[in-house]
């Protein structure tokens, strides 16, 4: 399409026949989102290769192998996205979120229980969890929402309704249960209603009742003998203010992640890593992977993968100014805050300053779900910014 | 975009460049600022380790027989958690078991307080290889001795008792002084490794790796339940293959104690140095040493006068008596001072400068030449020899070269206190007060047959003859072979290098061995007696050295088969009398096992032609 509009237009002074890289749509895509997310991609699968050699009896690389395959696939979807308009996507919104409900909910028929909980399929390849690409779908659906919704009704039923369309999906996760996911769902929703416009005294009404169902939830429920959250639940989530001495408890964990992170000092201790070798740290290809960057590449290691992680969500923030319409603006600015709270109470957990939730850290922990999930919606961030670049150079050639 | 929208996203961004700098901030902090603390922490991580001891390798002779192999025992265990903790109860509990165990309550508390220091949280070995007896019953009396354990330890075993104790030596608990020693650095107080033999000189092939088993411990030192972490199991020592051959080390063992008299033998390749052989009596049983000993086995090892311990054929220090008359012979040809066809009178006494030196025996052999002196072992020919060399230094020097009184480089812990007297050695000596003559030319003539002031062994003896037997190489004399991994797979070859070439006229070497033939096996040879009927052709001579008050001691040193040997054999009895009374005796039974095949062929085909 652009192609032919360079051609019937004025000359292009650069690229009258279309090269390879113009055929693929290279020069619209943003290079370093690109190149961040297949960086880290990349991190993960060379930290697995090293760090679970002995995981899997028989199959040293069974974990690189994996993530390197559902990283392949990923990055393949995030191009075959990238040349998608995204708009489709808004007057798609109402399937989108039916399949969203749909999917989760199904979980609990057909799913696959692993730890107490069911979250996943078992498909022939892979453990589909739906709740992982269901991020990106609440994004997608939510901003469609939000956007055509603008002019109908108060201001006040459409803070309540955007919330409802948010909180929903996530009771379902929360069921599963899966708290961190639910939470995620959560800042997604206030993310795109922040976006959105809502107006900020409807946030402060918002934050006041956080405060108060964390109160109930934390302190008032259990101590009238009707817990909310699942023991475990609540201990992780407080264990990180006080962490205890007992090994068998959340608290410890956290601890030796703690410990890991820093016994890596400045360069890593690479194989002596014993840490994250030696199961002091539970969850080391998932949860906890960046404590095994940490103790194994040290702070060079682990401030690179950060630094990745900044340059990736800078270029999301960005790619949320640049968007050509608001439905755009809005889905970016979904997509950046899901990765900015995955990354953040991830890796906060993993340094102690944050609760334990059970949240992937995008990209690098171990998981074809969740893999699949970040590099498609880095596929519609690009999608977003192809057609900004598209809108522009048709507004220059015009 | 509207200016609204454009303050939320700044604000958006503002948020996320706070959230990553809290990230960095408290990365940094953890890695850069409290990196140290954190390493540590990661290090005694709540967990304690055990060692398990490994097997070390085994010891074999030439053929695979094993020599030195291990038996697993039982070693008593304290496990401190377990004691009571009434310090009543507990004293009582300990004084009990020190009694058992041969101990006192004061060794007791000293062996956990030492141990503990290193593993606090492991068990403390009280006394390894105790008897069943003791086990059964401490297992019988389980609830009046709570926290005594009882665990399986490997002890090395001596299939054939005293059999090449003084090559193999002995094992014990490193001492303090070796723990500051490079070569058992990363060991531990309570490990074992080789006090002498072989076991000392080639440890670090035989002792392994003890395995470790870490187990995280919770605030109270209790394993956490599936708290074994990492089990990184012992690895077994490598074995060690020795040169010896066990037919060859029995028969020399067997003829030395039949005797009963001390000394010592040895049998070596000629041309590898490679020991067949190598004994000494009165011996001792190594597995003596794989427990503590009682004050009766310290009185009759340490305290004997007879001196176990003392390999007499590596470190014993003698006069050689005639055998030493090989080497005049080569020092007197190679410098000049005798010609091949030389021959010289014998009447029975020489006299030099007043002094009177005479033959054994007294005999009067007349006229003779370097073969008929070999064989007869005229002493006036040699003293003859001593006395042209004497203020030279010709008959040190190539007795130096030959490799006597000097280190000769064998791969058992031996020190080299042997001494080749000298014009410059007694000199010195007599400078300084030590002796009441300097260097005259009595000494020489002395020392030309072997006696005097030269102390010397079997094992120096041995390298002179091999030396003159294949033509001119100092061999370097070893008894480990080869080292072979637990699976038996050669993992590498010992070859030690010659020390040293000299040069020895071929036609010099064929006169002495047929001197040192016909002593053996014509007619009027010293050791006629004993070697007239051995089949194999064998070049052998005799030694009878003074050592007042002492009575006189018996050598042989012997070279087979003649005249292209192959092995050296030399023995030698302290007070045995003449070299052919006890000493050749001795070593025809070593050459008997060692032509065994070939002896019992002939033998045969003898018998179906007769």
């Amino acid at each position: 399409m652009y192609a032919t509009r360079a051609r019937q237009g004025r000359p292009e002074p650069f690229a009258v026949h279309p090269g390879i890289a113009e055929r693929l749509g290279l020069p619209y895509m943003d290079g370093a989102l690109a190149l961040s997310g297949i960086a880290l991609a990349v991190f993960s699968v060379f930290t697995l290769s090293q760090a679970t050699l002995h995981d899997v009896p028989g199959d040293p690389y069974y974990f690189a192998d994996r993530q390197g395959i559902y990283a392949a696939l990923g990055i393949v979807g995030m191009y075959l996205l990238t040349r998608i308009d995204y708009s489709r996507f808004r007057e798609l919104r109402v399937g989108i979120y039916t399949f969203l409900c749909v999917s989760i909910s199904l979980v609990f028929v057909f799913g696959f229980a692993a730890r107490g909980s069911r979250r996943s399929f078992e498909l022939p390849f892979f453990s589909f969890q739906p709740s992982e690409l269901g991020k990106l779908l609440l994004v997608l659906a939510l901003a469609g929402f939000v956007i055509d919704g603008a002019r109908s009704g108060s201001e006040r039923q459409r803070t309540v309704r955007y919330l409802c369309l948010g909180l929903a999906p996530a009771a379902l996760v929360f069921l599963q249960p899966d708290l961190g996911t639910a939470l995620v769902f959560g800042a997604i929703t206030l993310a795109v209603m922040y976006v959105g416009g809502v107006r900020w005294t409807h946030f402060a009404a918002i934050g006041a009742a956080l405060v108060a169902v964390t109160a109930i939830v934390l302190v008032a429920a259990p101590a009238v003998g009707t817990p909310i959250l699942k023991g475990y639940q609540a201990e992780r989530l407080t264990s990180f203010l006080n962490p205890s001495a007992d090994p068998s408890d959340a608290g410890y964990q956290q601890n030796q992640a703690k410990i890991a992170i820093g016994s890596g000092e400045k360069t890593g201790r690479g194989d002596r890593a014993t840490q994250t070798r030696l199961d002091f740290v539970p969850e080391r290809h998932t949860d906890f992977i960046f404590a095994v960057i940490g103790e194994r590449y040290g702070f060079i290691g682990a401030a690179l993968v950060l630094s990745l992680y900044a340059l990736l969500i800078w270029r999301a923030l960005r790619i949320v100014t640049l968007s050509k319409n608001s439905y755009g603006t809005l889905v970016a600015g979904g997509i950046a805050a899901m990765l900015l709270f995955q990354v953040f109470v991830n890796v906060g957990m993993n340094l102690g300053i944050m609760p334990i939730t059970g949240i992937p850290l995008p990209l690098m922990s171990y998981g074809g779900s969740s893999v699949l999930a970040t590099f498609l919606a880095i596929g519609v961030l690009q999608s977003i910014h192809m057609q900004a670049r598209l809108s522009q150079k048709g507004r220059f050639a015009w | 975009m509207t200016n609204r929208l454009a303050l939320r996203i700044a604000l958006f961004g503002g948020v996320a460049v706070v959230l990553f700098g809290v990230l960095f901030f408290r990365l940094w902090l953890l890695q850069v600022l409290d990196g140290e603390k954190y390493l540590a922490e990661a290090k005694n991580n709540r967990t304690r380790s055990y060692r398990v001891s490994a097997p070390r390798g085994e010891i074999l002779d030439r053929n695979g027989k094993v020599l030195v192999g291990n038996r697993t025992s039982l070693a008593l265990q304290v496990n401190p958690r377990k004691l009571p903790e009434d310090p009543v109860q507990r004293r009582a509990e300990l004084s009990q078991l020190a009694e058992l165990t041969h101990s006192t309550l004061r060794r007791v508390r000293k062996t956990m307080h030492e141990e503990l220091k290193l593993a606090p949280a492991a068990p403390v070995t009280l006394r390894r290889d105790v008897g069943h007896f003791l086990v059964y019953y401490l297992q019988e009396n389980q609830d009046r001795f709570p926290g005594v354990e009882t665990q399986r330890v490997f002890v090395r075993d001596y299939p054939d008792g005293t059999l090449t104790a003084h090559i193999l030596g002995t094992v014990g608990e490193i001492e303090k002084e070796q723990l500051k020693e490079p070569r058992f650095r990363g060991l531990q107080p309570g490990d074992e490794v080789g006090q002498s033999g072989v076991e000392d000189t080639y440890d670090r092939f035989l002792r392994g790796q003890p395995g470790l088993t870490r187990v995280q411990v919770d605030a109270f030192g209790e394993p956490t339940p599936n708290g074994r972490l990492i089990a990184k199991p012992p690895a077994p020592g490598d074995s060690l293959k020795l040169s010896i051959d066990e037919k060859v080390q029995a028969a020399g063992e067997a003829a030395l104690s039949e005797r009963g008299l001390p000394g010592g033998f040895i049998t070596m390749d000629v041309h590898t140095g490679e020991i067949l052989g190598l004994g000494s009596f009165p011996t001792f049983e190594p597995a003596l040493f794989t427990r503590p000993l009682t004050q009766k086995q310290v009185d009759d090892t340490y305290l004997n006068p007879a001196a176990p311990l003392v390999d007499r054929a590596a470190a014993g220090l003698y006069p050689t008596g005639s055998t030493f008359k090989l080497i005049t012979a080569i020092a007197a040809l190679e410098s000049g001072k005798l010609s091949l066809g030389e021959v010289i009178d014998d009447p029975g006494v020489l006299e030099i400068g007043g002094q009177e030196f005479k033959n054994a025996g007294e005999a009067a052999n007349g006229a003779v030449s370097l073969v008929q002196a070999l064989e007869v072992s005229s002493d006036v020919f040699f003293y003859t020899l001593g006395y042209r060399m004497w203020n030279t230094g010709e008959l040190q020097h190539w007795a130096h070269a030959l490799g006597i009184g000097r280190p000769t480089g064998i791969d058992l812990p031996i020190e080299d206190e042997t001494l080749l007297p000298s014009q410059h050695w007694r000199n010195q000596l007599y400078k300084e007060g030590g002796t009441e003559r300097p260097w005259s030319a009595g000494d020489n003539v002395q020392l030309a047959t072997g006696q005097g002031d030269l102390q010397t062994n079997p094992l120096q003896m041995a390298i002179a003859y091999a030396t003159l037997a294949n033509g001119g190489t100092v061999v370097t004399p070893h008894v480990g072979k080869e080292i072979d991994d637990p699976a038996g797979r050669v993992l590498r070859e010992f070859n030690p290098k010659p020390r040293r070439h000299i040069h020895i006229d071929p036609e010099y070497r064929a006169a002495i061995l047929e001197g040192l033939h016909d002593a053996a096996q014509n007619g009027g040879g010293t050791s006629f007696d004993v070697f007239g009927d051995f089949p194999i052709p064998v070049a052998g001579k005799t030694g009878t050295a003074q050592r007042p008050p002492h009575a006189d001691q018996s050598w042989y040193g012997v070279l087979a088969p003649y005249p292209n040997p192959r092995i050296v054999t030399f023995v030698t009895m302290e007070e045995g009398g003449f070299g052919a009374e006890s000493a050749a005796p001795a070593a025809k039974k070593i050459l008997e096992a060692y032509f065994a095949g070939r002896l019992s062929k002939e033998a045969g085909s003898a018998g179906g032609e007769g």
